[in-house]
């Protein structure tokens, strides 16, 4: 076994593919819930700064996508190569919903035409909801396990994707990104929109909490699989702890008006989620559902030492540079939103 | 239809359509380094003016690029799943190095060059030009190391047999330099430049025939065919070099790209020309031991032809080599004489006279468009039946959990998407080609008068 700072290299990638994915939820969680809102917004001048709000970033959030397929690919192709293959049209249909997404917030301000701005509110709003959804009936998923083969090639239906478990997931994802969308816009905003974005991230508050118990309630009955490592020693508890605290904590901010730490907590709400499912589902990436012996691991799953080295370089020398220049970039555009004639 | 035939039609269609827009990117973003570099130099309000319009451009084409780029990562997960698995341990690396030091960069300051014209200090703004344009050359070092690991594997050793077999990588400097990398980096470098190249002069050739924007059609055109000479010349050294390569390393493609078929005799060259598969032979237009010469620099030396190679380790589609190949150099040619007519007349006080000149720029735009294509094609498809040459078998790299029909049904799904997209695409291009530069007054900043009379839409409340 092949060892830093105690750690093997194998749990080491999965602790850095773990970071980026979550890194991805946070920061597209919020451009994605913008965009699932957008349609909440009325005015014509709320659209576009809703719109100017995400433009600057949700390019370089959707790069931490980029960087996370990379990484899985390169750490471990198995799980790759397994995942991809089998979540075959969810993922293409997630794909096409970014395309769209893209598309549309960079079409919509080239014509002034009111059909022709509608149409791409639409487009956008509802490819960002398809992208959310089917990210959380992924996610839910492979959290909750698939049939798999020797070879580690999915044997399943795609008609079962479409589990219990797995839509409550997807439906809690868009709840939460809402909530967390909503915010981020209240951050960037003021007056009227400003108020009205925070009677929304309240509502979306309440709806994720709702999906959330019930998703929750539905795991501990039904999946044990999910809850019996956190269940048995007590220490991890401390997360789901820390994200009960963050739950609460944001109608809490919301009133008092301090939206930044509103928004710290819906980052932590979607970080201390994804830690939760990890610890549940460490070692393993894929639970074969119909034979424990089928899944798919961290060690069967995994690049040879000599490649998980090179990666670990290349995460050491390119987290500092992405951190560097997301923060430029976050710092130059921090502040409201104000329309001018390079916005969208 | 297959599961093969049809994965590999969608995987050639979804790049094909990608492949539109990085070359463009990358090209483009050269020359608004260059745009802005002399704007910072000379202070000049024309220069400015330039760069801003073609951001606006570079604007639609990177977002395309975006979209349409990010399918290709999980398509090697979603169809060809047993390659994903064989050559992750080296393909991957390359592919998250891309994201973490090429998309990163690229995005993060590409929305500074977007929107930071007012937020920061103009210094800061050609740093992001530049950071941008260096992004977008990186993103393109990692993909063609990934794709010439494919066409000449180095620096790996097989683990494991059978269904488990896998490369793994034992060298990783070996495999990043690897024998074909770097020839086909410049290659690939090269084609870029002149995609964004021939659109600027092909957008300035239009106004300058409308006698519009002239003050800015004017310079712009002429930086651009700086840029078109120069590397239309470069192309025919790398060009050179990248066959002398396949010639190396990978003698059935470059048989293909000829049709030579006897490993015994002198390999002719073809201007045009027809290959009969069945018969073995090709006939057309040639130079009479016109390849042999070009290798070996010498008429009379045998070049290895495609029947040393057993009838499946042949590529299946010779003769669609042989014509892609020859569109692309043919276009090769056709560009270097363009240019040098082009700046000759430029010496002679001429270029902006000849009408049929300006017309015949507008739609050259389409040549280094459709060689970069054509090249692509050329080398993917002389690489068969191989998706790893000499290692793994393009049939044997599919996904084995994904049925046919499933295929079928993403790649319609893709080609009405992608055709929706083709479509807006060229009509917002054409908008804003159009609507043409805005001027700004020189002192003052704030207050922008159109240079067209209709409203420019990002103004509309």
């Amino acid at each position: 076994m092949f060892m830093f700072l105690g750690i093997d290299y194998n749990t080491w990638w999965f602790l850095v593919f773990g970071g980026v994915i979550t890194g991805y939820a946070i920061l597209d969680g919020f451009d994605l819930g913008a965009g699932a809102l957008h349609l909440f917004l009325k005015k014509e001048t709320s659209r576009r700064i809703a719109l100017n709000a995400i433009g600057p970033v949700w390019d370089g959030n959707e790069v931490w996508l980029v960087i996370a397929g990379g990484a899985l690919f390169a750490g471990f192709p198995v799980a790759y190569a397994a995942v991809f293959s089998a979540f075959y049209l969810p993922a293409f249909i997630f794909l096409i919903g970014l395309i769209w997404r893209a598309v549309a917030i960079e079409f919509r301000s080239k014509e002034p035409g009111k059909i022709w701005r509608l149409t791409w509110d639409v487009v956008y709003s509802f490819a960002c909801i398809i992208v959310t959804l089917s990210l959380g009936l992924m996610l839910g998923n492979i959290a909750k396990g698939m049939p798999l083969n020797e070879q580690k090639e999915f044997t399943g239906s795609i008609l079962s994707f479409f589990n219990p478990f797995s839509i409550m997931v997807a439906v809690t994802t868009l709840a939460l990104f809402m909530t967390h969308g909503a915010i981020y816009l209240a951050v960037k905003t003021e007056n009227r929109l400003y108020t009205k974005l925070t009677i929304l991230a309240k509502n979306f508050n309440v709806f994720f909490l709702l999906a959330f118990g019930l998703t929750t309630l539905y795991t501990l009955l039904y999946i044990p699989h999910l809850s019996d490592r956190i269940k048995s020693n007590p220490l991890y508890f401390i997360f789901p702890a820390i994200m009960l605290l963050a739950i609460a904590n944001i109608p809490r901010q919301l009133k008092i008006g301090n939206y930044r730490f509103a928004f710290i907590s819906s980052s932590i709400t979607i970080a201390s989620l994804l830690i939760a499912v990890a610890i549940e589902v460490f070692p393993n990436l894929l639970y074969a559902s119909n034979n424990a012996a089928y899944s798919i691991t961290i060690q069967n799953a995994a690049s040879s030492p000599k490649t998980m080295k090179t990666l670990l370089i290349i995460a050491l020398i390119g987290t500092p540079l992405v951190g560097v220049y997301t923060s430029f970039v976050f710092w130059t555009f921090k502040g409201k939103v104000k329309l001018d004639e390079m916005s969208y | 239809m297959d599961t093969e035939i049809l994965s590999r039609i969608q995987f050639a269609f979804t790049i094909a359509f990608h492949y539109i827009y990085p070359p463009l990117s990358i090209g483009l973003g050269l020359i608004l380094v260059i745009m802005e570099g002399m704007y910072l130099k000379t202070g000049k309000k024309i220069y400015e003016d330039m760069t801003r319009f073609w951001i606006k451009i570079f604007a639609l084409i990177f977002g395309l690029g975006v979209a349409t780029g990010i399918i290709m990562e999980f398509e090697f997960g979603t169809n060809w799943a047993t390659y994903s698995k064989y050559v992750g341990d080296i393909f991957g690396s390359a592919l998250a190095a891309e994201g973490i030091f090429a998309f990163a960069l690229e995005s993060g300051f590409l929305s500074i060059l977007l929107f930071g014209w007012k937020r920061v200090s103009p210094k800061v703004h050609f740093f992001s030009a530049l950071m941008v344009f260096l992004g977008s050359l990186f993103s393109a070092v990692w993909i063609v190391v990934a794709n010439s690991w494919q066409q000449t594997p180095s620096g790996y050793h097989i683990v494991g047999e059978g269904l488990n077999a896998r490369a793994e990588i034992t060298d990783f400097w070996a495999m990043v330099f690897n024998p074909s990398s770097v020839e086909r980096l410049l290659h690939v470098w090269v084609g870029a430049f002149l995609a964004g190249a021939f659109l600027v002069m092909s957008v300035n050739a239009y106004y300058i025939l409308k006698n519009k924007h002239l003050e800015i059609a004017k310079p712009s055109f002429k930086i651009a065919l700086v840029i078109a000479t120069i590397f239309s010349l470069a192309q025919l050294l790398t060009g050179h070099k990248s066959a002398e390569g396949v010639a190396r390393n990978q003698p059935a493609k470059l048989a293909a790209m000829e049709g030579h078929f006897d490993s015994s005799g002198v390999a002719d060259m073809y201007i045009l020309g027809w290959v009969n598969k069945k018969k073995q032979t090709t006939s057309g237009i040639k130079i009479p031991g016109g390849l042999s010469f070009l290798l070996h620099q010498d008429f009379k030396t045998p070049v290895t032809g495609l029947n040393t190679f057993r009838p499946e380790d042949r590529p299946s589609q010779i003769n669609a080599v042989f014509q892609f190949y020859h569109i692309m150099v043919a276009i090769g040619m056709a560009l270097i004489g363009l240019t040098l007519y082009a700046s000759w007349q430029w010496k002679r006080g001429n270029l902006f006279n000849r009408k049929w000149l300006m017309v015949v720029f507008v739609w050259a735009v389409l040549l280094p468009q459709i060689a970069n294509q054509a090249g692509w094609f050329a080398a993917e498809m002389g690489r068969q039946p191989w998706v790893v040459y000499n290692l793994l078998r393009t049939s044997d790299a599919l996904s084995k959990a994904v049925k046919a029909e499933q295929v079928l049904v993403s790649l319609i799904m893709f080609m009405l998407v992608y055709l929706i997209l083709f479509i807006l695409f060229l009509y917002l291009l054409n908008k804003k080609i159009k609507l043409g530069p805005v001027m700004h007054k020189a002192d003052n900043g704030n207050e922008i008068e159109m240079s067209s009379k209709r409203e420019n839409p990002l103004m509309t409340k």
